[in-house]
């Protein structure tokens, strides 16, 4: 039975690749234009006419000059030096929830039907994605328990970001805007909770874990007063501990007069078993790409959801999708909403893979989700910690959901080895590097693998193989781990420092020229 | 090419382990050697050293002789250069050693020794010169040192390689030991080195850069200086996080003293007890500014005893502001911070969660305790 490998001897591609900007020749051209005919020139006129005077460029931009061949050539390469979710057992990257997308889905979101429509099209034609998307917020409001749901959010954080400013608004409506100023969070909630609040010019009060590993609710009740907008917590938190205090946590801040969000955008330890409106929150939000399954990762494409309570409902962002029993429509007319967040309606493409996911699943499949995520994960956490180095120094002893935050402390203590050289030394073994941790690294040497649902029994004995063959090598050769990686497509090291050094920071080509 | 200092206190840590609690004082040390205690800080200064051997080709090492350096240099198998010191025995060596090395344009000190050793190279280069200890003494109180010796010598060739460049403020602190051995614990801040800042342990790769401490500490003290309250006296405490509040408002500050400042001046400067109870009592509304001093975490009773359970008395306990970076507290996640006023009744009084500002609106919520 079972059958892996314990050493695929993996080198992936490595091409010393440069910018596309850095290619290509003055006149090289992808697709040659044909010059239009005399006939259509004197119809339409001077071309540059069309735009208007105050847009026209005065210089042609910077772009690459490259022809077909070597465009395609450049894009294969660098697609060879990635290592993505379907090439590899992406168990590492903890909170991210990278399960399997179906790919019967992707033929869904690739049919011309959805391809070829517009988002300006009359709604009259386009009623087969608002039912998707209208069913989509109807099946979401049962998992939640909530009564109003948007789909506005193009990600989990712009989604917390919608819940953040639902609070304002509810807040000035009821004239304690100025006084609610402060929001509740915990160190262990993922960072765009407090980063959102800040954003909207909100105080932050982090609460730290107690010696159990949940939240000091001591500590929540000190921080709670007249000034208390919201609480803002994600559970089970990154180390994968559920908080079953919670209720208490709800209870006392609405006491208090506040309101509390559940951030939920990893839904997969508690699918189907809890509800976050059941815990008595007003507000919660999932990413639909993580639980809800669409490939993801590197920025996109990310859908998220607002999820609210009946009294919040008038405030969501805009437009929802409706049905008037005839035809679904989108509602603008909502004149307490947030307003909108983004062009248009959402991220459609995961809308699409959601309800089909939803719809295949059912309601038993995703109770069973939950149920599998947390089984495959105290497997592999009890196989993990079988490795010399490595263990699970927070809140021993207590249950684990869907994924664990990990140590390498006593390896790093005992061999020099850090957690980031093993996070490099794993992409030698054909696996995508790992996630340690969330910021700010409370545990040291951090390490947070999440199995989910659909990795099997082989596939994790197979990634823990790994592990344990490069804990011997920390222990017996541990320069070999530090000089890591060697088959990467990535040679040498970068150096870390200009990873937190803005002065070397460029996000365009023209600030990279600059530097 | 870096210069690297090297001075190992042959005797830190020989107190430990014959149970006399620290090696101050020379009769102790004779004493700890008649009970035959082993001397550790060569054993710990060479592992470091050992490290040191991958950057050789970048690195000049200037050491003392014998047990205090050159020693550990012949063990480990690196070159070494002994640069002119008059030594004449006994704990102002380091000193002394320290100064040359120094002024010969060592980049960086790597000592070895405990919190008293700590003090010897603050004495001889204050914050003039990088410096990193190798924790081999038997107290380390001093955020000066590296959390084991394998770490400080790995945060040294990262900095001979130049991959940590960032410099940030550590504490001395140190504990009377007259006092420890007669079983009464009293840590004082003695002042700050200046040591390599390794962002590692709270640096998120994934998130794309984050800010530390420093950034934490100028977002904390804008906040402060922004919600300064109006006909108020303020009781501020030492340390560099109140330091640089004070700076902030463009006021003299007594980094390892008490000063009291009203609206936008100093009433008085490093003030005794005395002179506090004595002037509050002149001020309807009266604030206390504190940090949190030392490795484990004290509001009250290390480093700014002056603000005695006495002021804290009258001030009351929610006139009390507390800040910190955020790097600093986060050693205290799942922990607790303490105080200890040498008054059981304002201990208890004090104790339970409290606020700590962090930065700019940017709080922590933590127990207390005593």
């Amino acid at each position: 039975m079972g059958y892996y490998k314990q050493n695929r001897d993996f080198h992936e591609a490595r091409w010393d690749e440069p910018f596309i900007m850095e290619m290509g020749n003055p006149g090289e051209r992808g697709v040659l234009i044909p010059r239009a005919s005399k006939e259509v020139r004197e119809i339409s006129g001077d071309v540059s006419e069309l735009v208007p005077k105050g847009l026209r460029r005065k210089k042609a931009p910077v772009l690459p000059e490259v022809s077909q061949m070597q465009v395609l050539r450049h894009y294969m390469r660098l697609s060879q030096e990635t290592i993505g979710t379907d090439l590899n057992i992406d168990i590492g990257l903890g909170t991210c929830t990278m399960k399997y997308s179906p790919k019967v889905h992707e033929q869904l979101v690739r049919t011309e039907k959805f391809q070829e429509i517009h988002p300006c099209q009359d709604e009259s034609t386009v009623q087969g994605i608002l039912e998707i998307m209208y069913k989509d917020a109807e099946y979401l409001k049962a998992i939640s328990g909530m009564d109003k749901v948007s789909l506005q959010p193009a990600g989990g954080s712009q989604a917390i970001f919608a819940n953040v400013q639902t609070i304002r608004a509810y807040f000035e409506d009821k004239g304690e805007g100025e006084q609610r100023n402060e929001i509740i969070t915990t160190i262990l909630s993922h960072p765009a909770n407090p980063g959102t609040a800040a954003t909207l010019g909100y105080k932050v009060i982090t609460l730290y874990p107690d010696e159990n590993g949940l939240p000091d609710i001591e500590a929540l009740k000190t921080a709670v007063s007249r000034h208390t907008a919201a609480l803002m917590i994600t559970n089970p938190e990154d180390t994968g501990i559920y908080n079953d205090r919670i209720r208490q946590f709800v209870d006392i801040v609405h006491e208090a007069g506040g309101l509390c969000v559940y951030d939920q955008a990893n839904l997969n330890g508690v699918f189907g078993l809890t509800r976050a409106r059941d815990a008595g929150f007003d507000m919660c939000h999932y990413n639909l790409h993580k639980s809800f399954s669409s490939p993801h990762g590197c920025q996109g494409p990310g859908a998220g959801a607002q999820c609210v309570s009946e009294e919040l409902a008038r405030y969501v962002a805009a437009p929802t999708v409706e049905f008037d029993g005839d035809k679904y429509y989108l509602d603008y007319q909502r004149p307490d909403s947030i307003g909108k967040l983004r062009a248009f309606y959402g991220v459609p493409s995961v809308l699409i893979r959601a309800y089909a996911y939803i719809r295949s699943m059912g309601a038993d499949g995703m109770k069973q989700i939950a149920e599998l995520s947390i089984l495959n994960n105290n497997y592999l956490i009890k196989k993990l910690l079988e490795i010399k180095g490595l263990s699970m120094p927070f809140a021993r002893g207590r249950f684990r959901m869907e994924q664990a935050r990990l140590s390498w402390q006593e390896l790093t203590e005992e061999t020099g080895v850090t957690t980031d050289d093993i996070c490099r030394r794993i992409v030698d073994y054909g696996f995508q590097d790992y996630f340690t941790s969330h910021h700010p690294r409370v545990l040291p040497e951090p390490f947070t693998p999440e199995p989910v649902e659909t990795y099997s029994k082989d596939d994790m004995d197979e990634y823990v193989a790994a592990f344990a063959a490069i804990a011997r090598e920390a222990y017996t050769n541990p320069e070999l781990v530090k000089g890591a990686p060697y088959k990467a497509a990535l040679g040498a090291r970068i150096d870390e420092e200009c990873l937190t050094d803005w002065s070397r920071f460029a996000t365009t080509w023209r600030a990279y020229r600059k530097l | 090419m870096k210069k690297i200092g090297l001075i190992v206190n042959p005797i830190a840590g020989i107190g430990g382990k014959a149970g006399l609690k620290g090696s101050d004082g020379e009769g102790t040390y004779l004493k700890a050697l008649a009970l035959g205690a082993v001397r550790e800080s060569g054993r710990k200064a060479l592992i470091a050293a050992r490290m040191l051997k991958d950057v050789a080709d970048e690195t000049e090492i200037y050491t003392c002789p014998g047990e205090m350096g050159a020693d550990i240099c012949e063990a480990a198998g690196i070159d070494y250069r002994l640069p002119e010191v008059l030594y004449q025995g006994g704990a102002e060596d380091t000193i002394r050693a320290a100064r040359v090395f120094a002024a010969e344009g060592a980049d960086l000190i790597l000592f070895a020794g405990g919190d008293g050793t700590a003090r010897d190279i603050m004495d001889a280069v204050g914050m003039d010169t990088l410096v990193l200890g190798i924790p081999a003494g038997c107290k380390i109180h001093s955020g000066v040192y590296a959390l084991n010796p394998r770490r400080a010598g790995e945060l040294a060739v990262r900095y001979i390689r130049g991959q940590v460049r960032k410099i940030r403020e550590a504490e001395v602190m140190d504990i009377d030991e007259e006092l420890f051995r007669k079983g009464q614990v009293s840590a004082r801040l003695y002042g700050y080195l200046n040591i390599p800042d390794d962002t590692r342990m709270v640096q998120n790769v994934k998130s794309g850069g984050t800010y530390g401490g420093e950034d934490s500490v100028e977002g904390l003290s804008d906040y402060i200086v922004d919600t300064w309250e109006p006909e108020t006296l303020y009781i501020v405490g030492g340390g560099s996080t109140t330091a640089a509040v004070m700076k902030k408002k463009n006021l003299p500050n007594t980094l390892l003293g008490v000063d009291l400042v009203y609206e936008d001046q100093v009433i008085k400067s490093d003030c005794t007890e005395k002179e506090i109870l004595h002037i509050i009592r002149e001020y309807k509304r009266v604030n206390i500014l504190v940090t949190v001093i030392g490795g484990q975490g004290y509001v009250f009773g290390r480093g700014n005893q002056q603000i005695s359970a006495e002021v804290i008395r009258q001030v009351g306990r929610e006139h009390i502001i507390v800040a910190a970076s955020r790097d600093k507290m986060l050693h205290f996640v799942g922990k607790s911070l303490y105080a200890d006023t040498g008054d059981e009744e304002v201990n208890q009084y004090l104790a339970g969660c409290m606020r700590v500002i962090v930065g700019y609106g940017e709080y922590v919520v933590i127990r207390v305790e005593v």
